[in-house]
């Protein structure tokens, strides 16, 4: 919600100054809080109060600001914001501000502007346009570029405003084996069903998990009836998917008898060659290579899919994009730079996890399922307060959630 | 009227003479439009205004107050509206700060009639807005501040603090009385005259908890300018006399009710650029 604090000194007492001013936010239907108030001793002395108030509309709030700004309450942070030009590429001015994943505001040409694309551990870049500000990430910065420096004119809203409201309010931030996991899903179908009900893309990451426990077939079905429009993962969700589906193992274990097959160690590589032959995923479903599994239903369905490359990736597929810095990009693009998630739900992956919420504005809801609660601690920890833990494997979360989306 | 008729009936008490500021209004007229009561297309009868003003100057001395005069200057067409060249407390003259740039030329000829005077002079910093007693009444000891038309409520806790007296501050909400002497006027440490519909409802509120006596005129007597009357009394003491607008004759009749000898006059000329009789006058505290 747009906020000021403002700040009122003199008489407010016996002039009813303060509670004129009050009464005047009422009356606008803003809201407010007094942070500090000083009365004055004796009645010649003056007195001072530090309000914050807030207001659901921007532009009501500048109405309200304008018209308690009669009565002495000034905004107090009320300075237009400080910038510096990038001397190289690649390098912020020194005392760049920093930003948080949460919505900021800078006060630029006379009037709050809201930031495009709140990311957090990025940099603000002002616009040519002289109105307008984006974040900015480090390796994106080119020499010249105006970038916003020190804490003057920046404003973030509070990080009470983001806390899961709604279906999502009862979950709180403990993250606890004991929950009702039950309650947890029934609401996250809830809400998959609203973001499809509004043409709202959902944003999956996955870890091969999904496929190691035998969730494959629950998450092609979420694939089919339109629940994952766009999906982050590695090279392993890929491989190990296209295993299964081509020799029916996943690094060698059959999907069905839960036995290690003979040679079965190979069984990935094979599947990684398969595919690299054919040149590409999408190429290897056109010529039916490749005919089920979770990587056949992105392709068959338009799932926007982004494999970024690892380390300790085998192969890799060719659709896995192994530069560390262009994979986020790519990631960026769809997720905080996109069209605008709303929801992101984050299976079995601590690495694109993190990866994907350092990306996302604090707005997103997130949804973190994971059989290790410490996993599902850090993500939050790295900064993605607003996400709600599930802790319990894969395959029975796939299941549940399912069920309780309705699909057969 | 003449105004030796009232030489007898002058100030009873005779220890300590009332003294105003005056100034001739030599180059009066309505040149521009601030307020709404000014309208270029409608020009005051300028030798009747001279009259007028002569008429009160003759008053004011008649009923036994000290006039001192300050010399009119070309192209500053208002300043006959003495009232708003600043605010005087004991020997410290605190300047207006003119909101509109048509009467800021004033600020300099005012501060320094005081100046040459010995008046301790205490500026305002720039960026604030003040127009001295126009915005500024005592009603004992208490400061009566109006803001918003003219004077920035911003200013009135540094005015609070310069005189160290305990402050009142009064939204003024209807244009018409964009002072606060246009709506409110003192008649003696406990009373006053007061329009309620140039206020707001707190503003009343103010004004009920701190004023025993407030006598309310109507909306006819206000257009009138009933409340911009000069009062003139011994000091700290009820007003024995009433230089009043010459309409306002049942305000007249109430304050004759209450022991005040009332002195009508015509100021029409001058309620052409919104003023009236108090706007005439600057209270130069007593001699």
């Amino acid at each position: 919600m747009p906020e000021e604090i403002v700040e009122l000194r003199g008489h407010l007492i016996d002039s009813l100054v303060l509670p004129k001013v009050l009464d005047a936010i009422r009356s606008h239907k803003g809201c407010f809080e007094i942070q500090q108030m000083e009365v004055g001793i004796r009645p010649r002395d003056p007195s001072f109060a530090r309000i914050l108030v807030a207001h659901e509309d921007e532009h009501k709030l500048e109405l309200l600001l304008q018209h308690i700004a009669r009565y002495g309450a000034d905004a107090v942070e009320r300075h237009e914001v400080e910038w510096k030009r990038a001397a190289r590429n690649g390098v912020f001015p020194e005392g760049f501000c920093s930003t948080t994943n949460m919505d900021t505001w800078i006060y630029l040409a006379g009037r709050w502007r809201k930031v495009k694309y709140p990311e957090m551990d990025s940099g603000i870049l002002l616009l040519p346009d002289g109105r307008s500000a984006r974040t900015v990430k480090m390796f994106e910065v080119r020499k010249g570029d105006p970038i916003v420096i020190g804490r003057k004119g920046v404003r973030v809203s509070a990080v009470e405003s983001y806390r899961p409201a709604g279906e999502f309010g009862f979950m709180g931030s403990e993250i606890s084996m004991e929950k009702p996991k039950g309650l947890l899903i029934r609401a996250l179908a809830k809400q998959m069903k609203e973001e499809r009900r509004r043409h709202r893309p959902i944003l999956w990451v996955c870890g091969p998990a999904v496929v190691h426990s035998g969730g494959s077939n629950l998450f092609g079905k979420l694939i089919d009836e339109g629940y994952v429009q766009i999906l982050f993962a590695g090279n392993a969700l890929a491989a190990h998917d296209i295993e299964s589906s081509m020799m029916g193992t996943s690094l060698g274990v059959s999907i069905h008898e839960g036995a290690v097959t003979r040679g079965g160690h190979e069984n990935h590589l094979r599947a990684i060659n398969s595919i690299r032959a054919a040149g590409s995923i999408r190429k290897a479903v056109k010529t039916g290579i490749l005919r089920s599994g979770i990587m056949h239903a992105c392709v068959m369905h338009d799932v926007d899919v982004v494999l970024a490359g690892s380390i300790r990736d085998d192969g890799p597929l060719p659709e896995v994009i192994t530069d560390a810095v262009a994979a986020q990009a790519a990631m960026r693009r769809r997720c905080s730079r996109g069209k605008g998630v709303e929801l992101a739900v984050m299976v079995a992956t601590l690495l694109h996890s993190v990866a994907t919420g350092n990306m996302l504005p604090a707005r997103t809801r997130v949804v973190c399922v994971d059989i290790q609660p410490a996993n599902v601690t850090k993500l939050m920890d790295r900064g993605t307060f607003q996400s709600v833990g599930i802790v319990t494997d894969v395959q029975p979360f796939l299941h549940e959630l399912v069920t309780e989306l309705g699909i057969r | 009227m003449n105004a030796q008729l009232f030489g007898d009936r002058s100030m009873r008490s005779q220890k300590s003479r009332p003294a105003f500021l005056m100034c001739r209004p030599t180059f009066y007229g309505v040149e521009y439009e601030i307020n709404p009561w000014m309208d270029v297309r409608r020009q005051p009868d300028h030798p009747r205004a001279i009259r007028q003003w002569r008429m009160l100057r003759n008053m004011l001395q008649a009923i036994g107050t000290h006039v001192e005069l300050v010399r009119a200057r070309p192209s500053l067409p208002d300043m006959g509206f003495t009232a708003n060249a600043g605010l005087l407390h004991g020997d410290i003259f605190i300047p207006s700060r003119f909101r509109y740039k048509e009467r800021a030329g004033e600020e300099i000829f005012f501060t320094s009639w005081f100046f040459r005077r010995g008046y301790r002079i205490r500026p305002l910093p720039a960026g604030h807005h003040f127009e001295g007693e126009g915005d500024a009444l005592f009603v004992g000891e208490k400061l009566f501040l109006g803001y918003f038309h003219r004077t920035d409520i911003r200013t009135h806790i540094l005015i609070g603090e310069i005189l160290e007296v305990p402050i009142f501050s009064l939204e003024l909400v209807n244009p018409y009385f964009y002072h606060l002497d246009t709506a409110f006027m003192p008649l003696g440490p406990e009373s006053a005259l007061f329009y309620p519909k140039a206020f707001d409802s707190y503003t009343l509120r103010i004004l009920r908890q701190n004023i025993p006596d407030l006598i309310p005129v109507n909306a006819e007597e206000a257009h009138y300018f009933a409340c911009n009357t000069v009062f003139v009394g011994p000091k700290g003491e009820r007003a024995e006399h009433a230089v009043l607008s010459a309409p306002a004759r049942r305000l007249g009749k109430i304050l004759e009710g209450r022991g005040i000898e009332t002195h009508p006059i015509d100021t029409s000329e001058f309620i052409k650029a919104g003023g009236s009789s108090k706007c005439l006058v600057l209270n130069l505290g007593y001699r």
